[in-house]
C-alpha cells in the first residue's frame, strides 16, 4: 500500500469542483489551468448549462410537483441548494429523527473535504460523528460491524478512487453477511457507503474513477447513483432506511454544478425504479449521474438538427436495476444508447444492452449503442477525450437513427 | 443551516437537537498528553518534545536507535505449572470446583467431537472439518469468561465457544452436514456456525475481516450501554490467529478501536502456524503482544495452556474495557496447534512428527487441567473412562441423526441476499425451474425439503 497516494490527500480540497462549472464551460475563465475544456468555436460540446437545464428543477413548483414525493412534502417549503448540501440535509435529518444513525469517515468532522458533513459533528456530537483513522478497510469493517449490532452507520469514503482497500469487506463481508447468517438474520442492512466519484475536469487517475460496476457484480449490495439534489436527499434517505447494504456514489462535480429546489422536510425515493426525465418516440438513451446533463443537451441538439424524438431515461439505482421500464421504453423506440463515464469493458452498458437483447430483440431497429469512458485511464491531459461528451453523445443518436 | 460555510460558527440549532449520545461518561477519553499539544509550541529551553504527533518525548543529543531485540520479552501469565500446580495459592484459580469440572468436560467434548469428525472427513463423509488440538482451553476458558450478552467475533478454529456458550451437538453436526436444521441453510462450509442467541457472528473464510467488526460492534454496544444503563453492560470480543494479525484489517481495527475507545477484546490465538508458515516468517517483533503498545492499548500475554490463567485474564480484560468510558484490549494467548490446519492439511510436510509428539507429551490443555483435578481429587481414571464413553456415544448419536436429515430447501439458494427477492432474481429462478423440469434425470431435487415447490413458491410471492 505504499503506492497510496497519501500526498494528494491535502490537496483535496483544491480538487473541489469550482463554481466555474456551473455555467458553459467554454465560457469561463477558470482561476487554475485548464486541462480539458472545449475550444470556443465548438457547437456541441461545453453547451451542458446547469442553469437552465430542465433536469434541474428551478422553482419550488417544479420540485413540488414530483409525484414520487410524499404528499405533506409536495405541500411544504423548498429552499434552492446545492447537492453537498442536499446530502449534508440528507444526513442531518437521519441524524435528527433515528438515534442509531452514525456518520464518519476520514476528515469529515470538520466538514469533509467535500463539505457533505459541514456542521454535523458540531450540532450531533462526536459520539455520532467523527473522524476515523486512515484506513478504508479498518473505517469500513468497523461500519460493518456496528450495522451488524443495530447501529445505522453512514461511512464516507473521501474518493471513490480510494475505496479499494476495502473491497475485501464490502464484497466477501457486507454483501454476504445476511446470506451466510442464514435464519439467524444477522445482517449489516442500513449501512450506506457514501463515496465521491466521476470525473472533475482536472482529478486525473485518483480523483475521477467510477467504480461503480465493480460493486454491480456483487448481489447483496444496492448500488446508487443522484442525478441532482432532490434525487440526492431522497435517495439517501431510502439508502438509509434500507435494511439493505448500499453503495451510494456521488458524482462531485455536481457538489457544487446542481442547484435546485428542495424539499425541507424528510422525503424518500423509489431504490428500485428508474425515472424517465423526457419523453420521446424513437430512440431511448439510458444513463445515469453526471452524463445525463451531457445527454439532455445532445438530445436537444439531435432532435433539432435530426427532427428525431428522444428519450430519456435515469436508472439512479444502478443495481439492482429497473429491467421493466428500460425494456418497455425500448419496446416502444426501438432503439437504445447507454452513457456512462466508467469504461465500456464489462460496464453498467453491457449488462443494459444484454438485457434488452433479450427482452426486446424482435422490436430492436438497430444495435444498442454504448457511449462510455475508453478502456484507458482518466489522464490529466485527456479528460475531455475519454469521458463522453455532448459530441459523442449526439453522434450516437445519429448513427442509431441512420443506421 | 446548510448555508453556513465556517466551520467554528456556533449552530443555532444545537440546543434543539440534543442529541441521545452526549453523555460524557461515553465520550472517548483523550489523555492529557493527547490535548496538550494544540495550547503549546516547543520552547528552545524545554526539555520534552510537544510535536503534535508524539507525546511527552524527552529530547535527546544521543543518536540512538531503539532496538526491539534489546527489550525483554513481554511476560506470560501463567496461574498453574504445566503439572497443574497453582503457583500462587493466595490468587488461587478464580474457579469453584463444579466450574473446573464443567470446563474439562468441554474441553473433553471438545477433543472428541474433533477426533470423530476428523476422522469422518477422512472416511469422505464429510467435506471440510477444522480441529481445535492444543487450543480448547483458550476458546472454553475466554468464552467461560465473558457475558452470554457479550458479541463474538471467531475466526474459524472457536468450536469451543460456541460448545460453552450451549451450541448444541445437534446444531454443530446440522451445520456440517448442511442439512434442514442448519440455521445457516446449508450455505457454508463445515465449521462456519453462527447464533444470533449465543450472540456469536457467522464466520466467514475470510482472515482478519471479523477484527474490524468487532471494533465498530464494540462501538455499537458502548452506545447501547450508555442509553440503557439499567441493564448489564456489553462487550466484544474477537478471536483470531497470529498470521491472521498480519493482515491489514488488524491493525486497521486496533487503531480505530483505540481512537474510538471502543470496549472490545481483542484475543489472538498464537498457535505457532499459520497453516505452514512457522511465526519466524510471520512476523520479526516480539509475537502479537508487542503491538498492543504501538496502537496505546493495553495488553497481556498469557499460557493458553492453562485455562485458569486464561479465565482470569478474560475477566480481568472484560473489566478493563468498560473503564474510563470504554477501551480495547489485546491478549496474546499462547499455544501449540496439535493438529493440521485443517483436514485438507497434512502437517508433517512441514513440521516433524517428533515435534508434535513432544508438544502433546509436555504440555497439554487438558491435562494441566486434568492434573489439577486430580490433585484435588475431582478426578480419576475411572472418572475419565466413564465420560469419555459417554460423550462419544453422544457425538455419534448427533452425526447419523444429522447424516441422515434432508438437505435444506432449494429457496435457500437464493433468499437473503437481499432483504427481498429481487425481480432479476425470480427471472432467474424461473429459468432454472424451467432447466430443472426439461432435464429433472440430471438434478438431485428429491432430498431437498419441499422439492421444487419450494422454489415455485420462491416465484409466485
Amino acid at each position: 500500500m505504499a503506492a497510496k497516494p497519501q500526498s494528494l490527500r491535502p490537496l483535496a480540497s483544491l480538487l473541489r469542483p469550482r463554481s466555474a462549472y456551473r455555467c458553459q464551460q467554454h465560457q469561463q475563465q477558470p482561476q487554475f489551468r485548464s486541462y480539458s475544456a472545449a475550444p470556443p468555436g465548438a457547437r456541441l460540446n461545453g453547451t451542458v448549462n446547469y442553469d437552465t437545464t430542465s433536469i434541474l428543477n428551478h422553482t419550488s413548483k417544479t420540485a413540488l410537483s414530483n409525484p414520487e414525493l410524499p404528499e405533506n412534502v409536495r405541500t411544504g417549503p423548498t429552499k434552492s441548494i446545492n447537492l453537498y448540501t442536499a446530502v449534508n440535509e440528507a444526513m442531518r435529518h437521519a441524524l435528527q429523527t433515528d438515534e442509531r444513525v452514525l456518520v464518519f469517515g476520514e476528515d469529515i468532522q470538520f466538514g469533509g473535504v467535500f463539505r457533505c458533513t459541514m456542521n454535523l459533528n458540531e450540532d450531533f456530537g462526536t459520539e455520532r460523528v467523527f473522524n476515523t483513522p486512515l484506513s478504508e478497510q479498518g473505517l469500513i469493517g468497523f461500519a460493518i460491524g456496528a450495522a451488524s449490532e443495530g447501529m445505522r452507520p453512514i461511512a464516507e469514503i473521501q474518493f471513490a478512487d480510494y475505496v479499494y482497500p476495502a473491497f475485501d469487506q464490502l464484497i466477501n463481508e457486507c454483501a454476504k453477511m445476511r446470506y451466510r447468517a442464514g435464519k439467524t438474520d444477522m445482517h449489516c442492512g442500513g449501512l450506506v457507503v457514501r463515496m465521491p466519484a466521476g470525473v472533475v475536469g482536472h482529478g486525473a487517475l485518483y480523483h475521477s474513477q467510477s467504480p461503480e460496476v465493480l460493486f454491480t457484480h456483487v448481489p447483496g449490495l444496492r448500488v446508487i447513483i443522484p442525478r441532482s439534489p432532490i434525487q440526492a436527499k431522497g435517495l439517501l434517505l431510502a439508502a438509509i432506511a434500507c435494511n439493505d447494504p448500499c453503495i451510494f456514489l456521488e458524482p462531485k462535480i455536481l457538489y457544487r454544478a446542481a442547484k435546485e429546489h428542495v424539499p425541507v422536510g424528510g422525503y424518500t425515493l423509489p431504490l428500485d425504479k428508474a425515472e424517465i426525465l423526457k419523453t420521446g418516440s424513437d430512440v431511448t438513451v439510458v444513463s445515469y449521474g453526471t452524463p445525463l446533463y451531457t445527454c439532455e443537451a445532445a438530445i436537444q441538439k439531435a432532435e433539432k438538427d435530426l427532427g428525431c424524438s428522444v428519450e430519456l431515461i435515469d436508472l439512479r439505482t444502478i443495481y439492482p436495476w429497473d429491467r421493466e421500464t428500460i425494456l418497455n421504453s425500448v419496446r416502444k423506440t426501438g432503439r437504445a444508447i447507454v452513457v456512462h463515464e466508467s469504461m465500456q469493458n464489462a460496464g453498467v452498458g453491457a449488462e443494459v444492452a444484454a438485457t434488452i437483447q433479450e427482452g426486446a430483440f424482435t422490436r430492436l431497429e438497430a444495435p444498442v449503442k454504448r457511449v462510455a469512458g475508453w478502456a484507458t485511464f482518466t489522464g490529466l491531459a485527456y479528460e475531455q477525450f475519454v469521458i463522453p461528451d455532448v459530441a459523442r453523445v449526439y453522434d450516437a443518436i445519429k448513427k442509431i437513427i441512420e443506421y | 443551516m446548510s448555508l453556513r460555510h465556517g466551520i467554528r460558527r456556533i449552530p443555532v440549532g444545537r440546543a434543539l437537537q440534543a442529541s441521545t449520545y452526549t453523555q460524557p461518561s461515553i465520550t472517548p477519553s483523550i489523555p492529557r498528553s493527547w490535548q496538550r499539544w494544540s495550547s503549546a509550541a516547543v520552547s528552545p529551553a524545554s526539555e520534552r518534545i510537544l510535536f503534535p504527533g508524539a507525546l511527552n518525548s524527552k529530547l535527546t543529543n544521543d543518536l540512538e536507535f531503539t532496538s526491539p531485540s534489546t527489550a525483554e520479552a513481554i511476560p506470560t501469565f501463567r496461574v498453574m505449572d504445566q503439572d497443574g500446580v497453582v503457583i500462587n495459592n493466595e490468587r488461587g484459580v478464580g474457579t469453584t470446583d463444579e466450574e473446573a469440572v464443567t470446563l474439562y468436560t468441554q474441553m473433553v467434548l471438545l477433543s472428541i467431537m474433533d477426533t470423530i469428525m476428523f476422522e469422518a472427513q477422512r472416511q469422505g463423509r464429510l467435506s471440510f472439518y477444522m480441529a481445535s488440538a492444543g487450543e480448547e482451553a483458550i476458546t472454553i476458558g475466554a468464552s467461560s469468561a465473558l457475558d452470554i450478552g457479550d458479541v463474538v467475533f471467531c475466526q474459524y478454529r472457536e468450536t469451543g465457544v460456541y460448545l460453552q456458550r450451549g451450541f448444541t451437538l445437534e446444531q454443530f453436526m446440522s451445520q456440517m452436514f448442511s442439512n434442514h436444521k442448519d440455521v445457516g441453510h446449508g450455505r457454508n462450509m463445515p465449521v462456519h456456525y453462527g447464533s444470533r442467541e449465543l450472540n456469536i457472528h457467522t464466520v466467514s473464510s475470510t482472515l482478519a475481516t471479523q477484527i474490524p467488526h468487532a471494533a465498530g460492534a464494540a462501538y455499537a454496544l458502548k452506545m447501547q450501554n450508555a442509553q440503557r444503563p439499567d441493564l448489564p453492560p456489553r462487550i466484544a470480543c474477537t478471536f483470531f490467529g497470529e498470521g491472521a494479525a498480519s493482515e491489514g484489517d488488524f491493525h486497521g481495527a486496533l487503531n480505530i478501536a483505540a481512537t474510538r475507545g471502543s470496549p472490545v477484546i481483542f484475543l489472538c490465538r498464537n498457535n505457532g502456524f499459520a497453516i505452514s508458515t512457522p511465526t519466524r516468517d510471520q512476523y520479526r517483533g516480539d509475537g502479537i503482544a508487542s503491538r498492543g503498545a504501538g496502537y496505546g492499548i493495553e495488553t497481556i500475554r498469557v499460557d493458553g495452556n492453562d485455562i485458569f490463567a486464561v479465565r482470569e485474564s478474560i475477566k480481568e480484560a472484560r473489566k478493563k474495557t468498560l473503564e474510563d468510558g470504554g477501551k480495547p484490549i489485546l491478549v496474546e494467548m499462547m499455544a501449540y496447534r496439535v493438529g493440521h490446519h485443517s483436514t485438507s492439511d497434512d502437517s508433517f510436510a512441514y513440521r516433524q512428527r517428533v515435534e508434535v509428539e513432544d508438544w502433546k507429551r509436555r504440555d497439554n490443555p487438558l491435562t494441566r487441567l486434568r492434573k489439577w483435578l486430580e490433585g484435588r481429587e475431582l478426578w480419576n481414571e475411572q472418572k475419565e473412562g466413564e465420560l469419555r464413553r459417554k460423550l462419544r456415544k453422544d457425538v455419534l448419536g448427533a452425526f447419523a441423526q444429522a447424516e441422515n436429515e434432508m438437505k435444506p430447501a432449494l429457496k435457500y439458494a437464493f433468499t437473503d441476499v437481499w432483504e427481498n427477492v429481487t425481480e432479476e432474481q425470480k427471472s432467474q429462478v424461473t429459468e432454472l425451474l424451467g432447466v430443472l423440469e426439461t432435464y429433472p434425470e440430471e438434478y438431485d431435487i428429491e432430498h431437498h425439503e419441499g422439492g421444487l415447490d419450494s422454489l415455485r413458491e420462491l416465484v409466485k410471492k
